[in-house]
Parts: C-alpha cells; sequence; structure tokens
C-alpha cells in the first residue's frame, strides 16, 4: 500500500539514507508485516519517492510498502498503527491501497510545491525577482549533477512562482522533478546568487492522471485539519 | 536554562550529517529544567556514531533518569566542521537530548574507553565554557568527572579531572548525586568541599587530594594523599550481581548510521580467560553471568520495543556463557522477527564448538566468521596465555568452510613479549594453513589477517614491558608483508594498524601526570580526533614531548623493575600486584595459566579482596572449551605449578 506522512521540525535533518531504516524499524515496532526480498541479503520491501533533501520539511512523503500476506493490516488502520512507533516530527496521514503495476513514486511524481524562506532580500526585493524570472525565456544556473558542474536552464522547471502571504520573504513554487528536477536552493540561484535559503517546507507532491494534476494520495479535510492544528512537533514531547 | 537549538539549527543545513545533533532517538530522555535535581551531562568524546552505542554511558543515563533527584542528557563530540560553527558563533557545547548547555549541568561526565581521545576530552571541556584544568574551576563551574576503562590509569589527565569512578558505575553514581545535592543544598559555597565528600564514595578517586614525587632517575617516588578526606589506595567499584541491573531497559534506537547498530544485551561482565596482554579481562573480574532467563526476556522485550532486526550477546568471551546454545536459539526463533532477527556474537572462542553455535546463527547469511588466535606459534600463546591449540583453531576454520563460510578473519597481535621473527611469520603460517582447508574443501576461500601492535596497560601482567619501537613494530609489519606476497600466501589478506598511533596510545596508557602538560599542548595545538587517522598527528605529540622536556623512549620502550612505583599503584582493580608480577614471570617462562572459574582460586584478589565470588550457571567448563580451561592443556602446555595459596572455587548458581 501507498502511505502519506509528514516529516517537520528537528527530524528534518533526518537524511533520506537514513529513512529506510527509521521506517523499517517503526513498522517492526507496530508488529506490521512486511514482505521481505529475496536473495543472499533480504530486505524489508519498502520504496521511498522523490528525495527530501536533509533540512526540508514537508507536508506531503510518500512511501510504497508491500505487506506480508498474512499482515492483516487494512489501509485504513495503518497510520494510527505506525504513527506511535515512528520519530517525534513524523505522522502517517492516510494510507490507500496500491493496484498491481502502478507507477512508482519517483516515476509518478512530476512536480512539488515549495514554501521557500528567502534569506537576503526584503518582500519588494523578492518580488522583482520573481517578476523578472516569469517574465525571462531562459534562466542559466550552473549546477551539480553526478559530481560535476553543468549548465542548465531552470526557466522550465519553475511552473509557478509567486510571493507567499505573510510578513517574510516566502516564495511558494512549483517546481517540475521531470524532465529534469529543479531544486529550492537552484531556484534562488537563479533568483539571486547572494540569497539564501531559510526554512523550506515541500507542501505537495504531484502527478498526472489523464493530464489533471492531483497528489498521489490527496488529503482533502483530513489535510487541512493536520497542517493547522497539528501541534509543532519541537513542542511535542517524546 | 540556555537552550541553544535557536542558535545552532540555522548552521546545521550546512554541516555533515546533522542527524548526529538532533537527539530525538527511541529511548532518549527529554527532561523538563529541573534546578532542583541534580543534572548530569553525560559525554562521550568521540563522534555520535562511535559514541552512542556505549553501553556503559547508556546504563548511567537510565539509572540517573530514573532517580528523583537526578536527571541526565547526553553529549558527544562535535565534528570539526560544526565546532568551528560553534567557535564562530558562540555556541557552547551542549546535550542531543534537550539542546542545554553543558554550563546548565552540575556535573559533566565522560566516559573513556581509549587513551586516544583525551585531546577530545579537552577540547569538549573548552567547548562546554569550563576551565580544563580542574585547579581554575570555581563554584560557578560544573564537577568533571570521568569513568570506562582508561580511567584505571588517570594520572595523565588527573589535572583535568574532578573526579574518576574506578570500576562498575551502576552504584556510584547515585552516591555521587546523593553528595552534589547536599553540596548543592548547602550553597555550593566550597568547591574543596564536594571534592572532599566524593572522595570519600568508595571507587572515586579525586586526583587534586593527591600529589606525586618523582625519584632523580625520573621514576615515580609515590603519589600520597594530602588531604585526610581522601584514602591511601582507591579500590574500585564491583557490582556483585549483574541480574539486579538489567540495564539498558530502553536501549537507544538511534536514526542515522551508528556502530554496533543493533540491540545488545550483556550476557556476563568480567572474564577470567587470564590473557595477559588484556587489560579489560583483568580489571573487569570477576566473572558475573546474567541469568539465562534475565537474558532471553531482555532479548524479547528490546527487539519488540526497539524494532531492531539483530541483537549481539555481548560479553568478554560470549560463548563462554553457561546455555548459550538455548539463549541463542530463543532469541532466533523469536517471533516478532518472523525469522529474520539475527544474532551475533562479538568476540568468539576459537574452537568447533563455536562454530557449531555460529552455524545456528547465520542460518543464511554466511559471510565471514572472525577468530582472535593473537599469535603465530604456541609458544607465543603461551606467553600471552591464550592457550588456543593449533588443532583448535584448524578445527574451528576446517569446520567453517565445511558449513558453508568463504572468508575468516583472524586478529593478532605483535610486538608481544619475548616475540621472535619465527613468532611474527607464524602468524601467515597460520593463515596459509588455514587456506589450505579451504582448498581441501574444493573452494578458494579467502583469510584476512588483521594485526595491531601491541601496547601494554596498566592492571596486567604486562604492564612492566618495554613496548616495541615504532620502527620494530614497522619491521614485523614488513616481514608480514613479505610472507603475504608469496605465492603460497596469495588469498591471505594483511592488514595492520599504524603503529604510529599505538606509539601514542602506550604512551598515555602508562603516562604519569607530567603528561598532562602534553596533553594539553596537543590538544592546543589542534590536536583532536587523534583516533581517527585522517586527524592523527604524531609530530603534535614528539613536539609537545620535547617542549616538556619528556622523553618519548623512556615512557614507552623501557621495561619497568619490580621495585618500581608505577603511576597507578595508590588505585586498585583488585588484583595483588605480586599476583601480576608473577604472571609477568610465567609469562617470559611461557607457562599457562587455567581459567579459574573452573578450576581452583588462585586468588588474584577481585573476588577475595571484595568478598565477592563468580556468579556463573555452571560450574563445568562449557562443550568444547579450551583456551585455558584445563582439560586441553596437555595436549601442548604445561599444567602451571601452584603459584599461590589456593582456596576452594568459589561458584553460585
Amino acid at each position: 500500500m501507498r502511505l502519506r506522512y509528514d516529516k517537520r521540525g528537528k527530524i528534518r535533518f533526518l537524511s533520506h539514507r537514513d529513512l529506510a531504516r527509521v521506517w523499517e524499524r517503526a513498522l517492526r515496532r507496530a508488529a506490521v508485516r512486511v514482505a521481505y526480498s529475496e536473495g543472499f541479503s533480504p530486505r524489508p520491501r519498502l520504496s521511498f519517492g522523490l528525495a527530501l533533501s536533509t533540512g526540508y520539511e514537508s507536508l506531503g512523503e510518500y512511501v510504497d510498502i508491500d505487506l506480508h500476506p498474512e499482515a492483516g493490516v487494512e489501509p485504513t488502520e495503518l497510520p494510527a498503527l505506525v504513527t506511535p512507533s515512528l520519530p517525534v516530527g513524523m505522522t502517517a496521514q492516510v494510507a490507500v491501497p496500491l493496484d498491481a503495476g502502478t507507477e512508482s513514486l519517483q516515476a509518478a511524481v512530476t512536480s512539488s510545491t515549495w514554501e521557500i524562506e528567502v534569506v537576503g532580500p526584503d518582500r519588494a526585493g523578492l518580488q522583482a525577482a520573481v517578476t523578472r524570472a516569469l517574465e525571462a525565456t531562459a534562466l542559466a544556473i550552473t549546477v551539480e549533477r553526478k559530481g560535476s558542474p553543468v549548465e542548465v536552464d531552470a526557466r522550465p522547471a519553475i511552473l509557478a512562482l509567486a510571493l507567499s502571504d505573510g510578513e517574510a520573504p516566502t516564495l511558494t513554487a512549483e517546481l517540475a522533478t521531470q524532465p529534469r528536477s529543479l531544486r529550492p536552493a537552484e531556484l534562488l540561484r537563479a533568483l539571486d546568487p547572494a540569497w539564501r535559503e531559510g526554512r523550506v517546507l515541500r507542501t505537495h507532491q504531484w502527478t498526472l492522471v489523464d493530464g489533471a494534476r492531483c497528489e498521489p494520495i490527496p488529503l482533502g479535510d483530513l489535510g487541512a485539519r493536520a497542517a493547522t492544528s497539528a501541534p509543532h512537533a519541537e513542542a511535542r514531547a517524546s | 536554562m540556555a537552550d541553544v537549538w535557536a542558535r545552532l539549527e540555522p548552521h546545521l543545513a550546512s554541516v555533515q550529517k546533522p542527524a548526529r545533533y538532533i537527539g530525538c532517538e527511541l529511548g532518549a530522555e527529554v527532561p523538563a529544567p529541573a534546578p532542583h535535581r541534580v543534572g548530569w551531562l553525560l559525554v562521550y568524546p568521540d563522534t555520535y556514531e562511535i559514541g552512542l552505542p556505549n553501553q556503559g554511558l547508556q546504563i548511567l543515563y537510565e539509572i540517573l533518569n530514573e532517580r528523583d533527584d537526578a536527571l541526565a542528557e547526553r553529549s558527544y563530540a562535535p565534528w570539526t566542521d560544526l565546532e568551528e560553527v560553534m567557535r564562530r558563533e558562540d555556541i557552547p557545547l551542549f546535550s542531543v537530548d534537550t539542546h542545554r548547555s553543558a554550563d546548565d549541568f552540575d556535573v559533566v561526565a565522560f566516559n573513556l574507553s581509549s587513551e586516544l581521545v583525551y585531546t577530545n576530552l579537552l577540547n569538549c571541556l573548552d567547548l562546554a565554557g569550563i576551565p580544563v584544568r580542574s585547579a581554575e574551576r570555581g563554584t560557578e563551574h560544573p564537577i568533571v568527572g570521568a569513568g570506562g576503562h582508561a580511567t584505571y590509569n588517570p594520572e595523565p589527565i588527573a589535572d583535568f579531572l574532578d573526579f574518576v569512578v574506578l570500576g562498575d558505575g551502576e552504584e556510584a553514581v547515585s552516591e555521587i548525586t546523593e553528595a552534589v545535592d547536599a553540596w548543592k543544598r548547602s550553597g555550593r559555597a566550597d568547591r574543596a568541599e564536594i571534592l572532599r565528600a566524593l572522595a570519600g564514595i568508595e571507587g572515586v578517586y579525586v586526583p587534586s587530594l593527591y600529589e606525586s614525587s618523582y625519584n632523580d632517575d625520573g621514576t615515580l617516588a609515590a603519589t600520597s594523599p594530602i588531604d585526610p578526606a581522601a584514602p591511601e589506595k582507591v579500590e574500585k567499584r564491583t557490582i556483585a550481581d549483574l541480574a539486579d541491573w538489567p540495564y539498558p531497559k530502553q536501549q537507544l534506537v538511534p536514526l542515522t548510521e551508528v556502530v554496533h547498530d543493533r540491540l545488545n544485551v550483556e550476557v556476563f561482565r568480567g572474564c577470567t580467560r587470564g590473557c595477559r596482554f588484556c587489560q579489560a579481562g583483568m580489571i573487569t573480574r570477576p566473572v558475573r553471568e546474567r541469568p539465562a532467563e534475565q537474558v532471553a526476556s531482555m532479548v524479547k522485550q528490546g527487539l519488540r520495543r526497539t524494532g531492531y532486526d539483530e541483537v549481539a550477546l555481548t560479553s568478554l568471551s560470549t560463548a563462554d556463557f553457561s546455555g548459550i546454545e538455548d539463549v541463542v536459539g530463543a532469541a532466533m526463533d523469536d517471533e516478532v522477527g518472523c525469522g529474520n532477527i539475527s544474532v551475533s556474537l562479538p568476540s568468539l572462542r576459537v574452537d568447533a564448538f563455536t562454530v557449531g553455535v555460529a552455524a545456528q546463527i547465520q542460518r543464511a547469511r554466511r559471510t565471514g566468521l572472525t577468530f582472535a588466535p593473537e599469535a603465530g606459534t604456541w609458544r607465543m600463546r603461551q606467553v600471552i596465555n591464550k592457550l588456543i591449540t593449533e588443532e583448535d583453531l584448524y578445527a574451528a576454520v576446517d569446520s567453517a568452510f565445511s558449513q558453508g563460510w568463504r572468508r575468516v578473519k583472524l586478529y593478532f597481535l605483535t610486538g608481544l613479549p619475548t616475540e621472535t621473527d619465527e613468532d611474527t611469520l607464524g602468524i601467515v603460517e597460520l593463515a596459509q594453513r588455514c587456506l589450505e582447508l579451504a582448498k581441501a574443501k574444493g573452494h578458494k576461500g579467502s583469510v584476512t589477517v588483521s594485526v595491531g601492535g601491541f601496547v601494554p596497560k596498566a592492571f596486567t601482567p604486562f604492564q612492566w614491558f618495554g613496548m616495541n619501537t615504532e620502527e620494530e613494530l614497522r619491521r614485523k609489519i614488513n616481514l608480514l608483508r613479505d610472507a603475504a606476497r608469496s605465492k603460497k600466501a596469495s588469498n591471505v589478506q594483511l592488514k595492520w594498524h599504524d603503529p604510529k598511533a599505538s606509539l601514542i596510545e602506550g604512551l598515555v596508557s602508562r603516562g604519569d601526570r607530567r603528561l598532562g602538560a602534553v596533553i594539553e599542548q596537543v590538544w592546543r595545538e589542534g590536536g583532536t580526533f587523534q583516533e581517527w587517522s585522517e586527524h592523527f598527528q604524531l609530530d603534535l605529540w614528539q613536539k609537545a614531548m620535547a617542549d616538556q622536556g619528556l622523553d618519548m623512549d623512556w615512557y614507552c620502550h623501557r621495561h619497568r623493575t619490580e621495585d618500581e612505583v608505577l603511576p597507578w599503584d595508590h588505585l586498585s582493580a583488585g588484583l595483588h600486584k605480586d599476583f601480576l608480577w608473577q604472571e609477568w614471570r610465567d609469562a617470559l617462562d611461557e607457562v599457562g595459566l587455567e581459567d579459574c572459574r573452573w578450576t581452583p582460586c588462585y586468588d588474584c584478589g577481585a573476588c577475595t579482596g571484595y568478598g565477592i565470588e563468580h556468579v556463573v550457571a555452571s560450574a563445568v567448563p562449557p562443550a568444547g572449551g579450551s583456551q585455558g580451561t584445563g582439560q586441553d592443556l596437555e595436549r601442548g602446555g604445561e599444567v602451571p605449578v601452584t603459584l599461590l595459596p589456593r582456596k576452594p572455587a568459589g561458584v553460585s548458581a
């Protein structure tokens, strides 16, 4: 089944590399039986979507979990079962059954929406840069890919860009993950190389179903509630 | 209460492995600030990855947090990238649990398991804003203590520590808490007062209440108390029964990768195999087994609580545990793991029985098996009292290769007392014979030989031995390299430890108080993380020794005589000095000594001195046991003559 969870507070410094281990242990603690891979060194069958950079927070992360045939757990039960076993700051929100042959998260997700706090400009300066960027036909930046610097055009990957509400200079941006992904830090470099990112929050990941944009698992009312009423992770005692 | 999180957080995304600094592990305590409780900051002065699994620190963390009058948090040495940020931004050393600054705590206590971390200890104190020298601390500063195996000779760091706990800390931490609590209630007026109170606690050594004097030839004349509160001799602390201390109950489960990342259950403490090079085996006596039912329930509950799929049954020689097969079987078949639980047994004995147990635990994955014969010839193994016969070793390796293992790893020491080139080369010969056993089974097999330079340690029979020079260790390693390159030995892979680092470990492990200035200078000149090969700087140590007018050869390579006063003579691990000396003479005579768990007591002092006994479930040696259990000695060794008046063995069920 596919499960949606968030990652907020101190736990955002957990790296993508460490995520699998944390999930494997959480599922074992929750006594949820997971199917194991075949072979010399069997591992629990979990697959994760697009890596969230260490230090970024998210309201919508996903993991595909291949349950053991005898697990006897319904998707509706899974979030409440596993959340108490997750580290503080991670909450399983909703799970759905996956049809055989469903596209992997890596392949299915085409873009993400981000809230990006920008350190450097004031709101006016940031607005000016947003306007310039949206009017530009191309935005050349140098990015590191597989260890070497490559010059790429950032513009096609910027699907939406605007200032967020509020006092702070914060951007709301929808950035493509296909065919080539653009990271929030790279977006800022395209706007002004002197600016730095403050807190960065992934609010949504998007897939295309019959040409329409939708989330791998939409939260609906549940999402609105979780986003507004969940006590901030840092304030929660373990 | 100074919470540094807000200042730390903006920098974490730019340092390596930031998950090291966030806490949030399962089992972590987040105590609310409580000024009326005695606050302990337990520091492991190496990286989080090395320090987090340390069981000693975790045990004390739990015991203290269970008390109403104490709270405990943890800290680890920040890696160099974060240290740079902390120094630039003026962020003090902090706890990973609540991110409070170190100076918020009443006691800052270090776990010291190796000598090479001493410069990190100073660095942590300095980052905490605490003067590194005990004499410069005032009533506003925390009390600084240490414990762990390295502190059995704490003299090189005597100037930096307010107190040292010798031996098991389970009981001592509570008594220290009570003393600090009383001192706090009395208004913390006088630092000397709390130090005197601590000196009155059994197992606690307060270095500033002693003074060392030296003879004209540079040797130590005495280290004597200068305060009536300080005992002439400080005896180590020993808990009588491990069953009373089923800790850790809430083992920490880290979020990020660490060493020994698995459930650890200590099955016994202490070892009486009597290997003469082994400090751990000497200072942790007697043997105290945990009852098998308690081990089984700690494994079962631990797996459920932590979600680990691996459990290690830890001790200095786990195959010696009475009923090891049943315990291993129960862990393997634990239903929570659905057949996917693996069991690891660190410190395997070398014999076919052990391979049988190993086969039981590695049903699926038979990757590699590790043995530690420690020396290449029977003569040498008699010297060090690691009485593994060649028959034992070959039977074990043969059994491993026939049961599906392809890789065998063998640990050895070089630079041992009386070692000849024949002994050294015996290491490669053993490895070659092991390869031939693989060939006889029709497959290639591989044998990895790992060689460490021997470093003599306090409270061992080899404490009088002048260690090999760096050049001599290097020459021996080259001998081994050349031999391993020969055609016959192809598929013998040789690995070795850097003799330069062994030299400094040797310098500090038997050093006296005069080395304090050397350690401080190395730290001031930037020598931190010295146990990390990429950071180790021999030249800093050599320069500091020269600047302080001290001679490396004199400290490291000189044989001590029987009448020489040793820097740790005013401390006691329970072992009689004449027992250790007799063992040293017997080593030179190539005479072995039996394991007293199953043979009559030879009165080393560890039991008799403290009125305690071995706690073992079985009064007979384990099946297939060798290595000094007595029954195999006639095959190669010589049964030793009576050393000291014998007493009936103290064995309780």
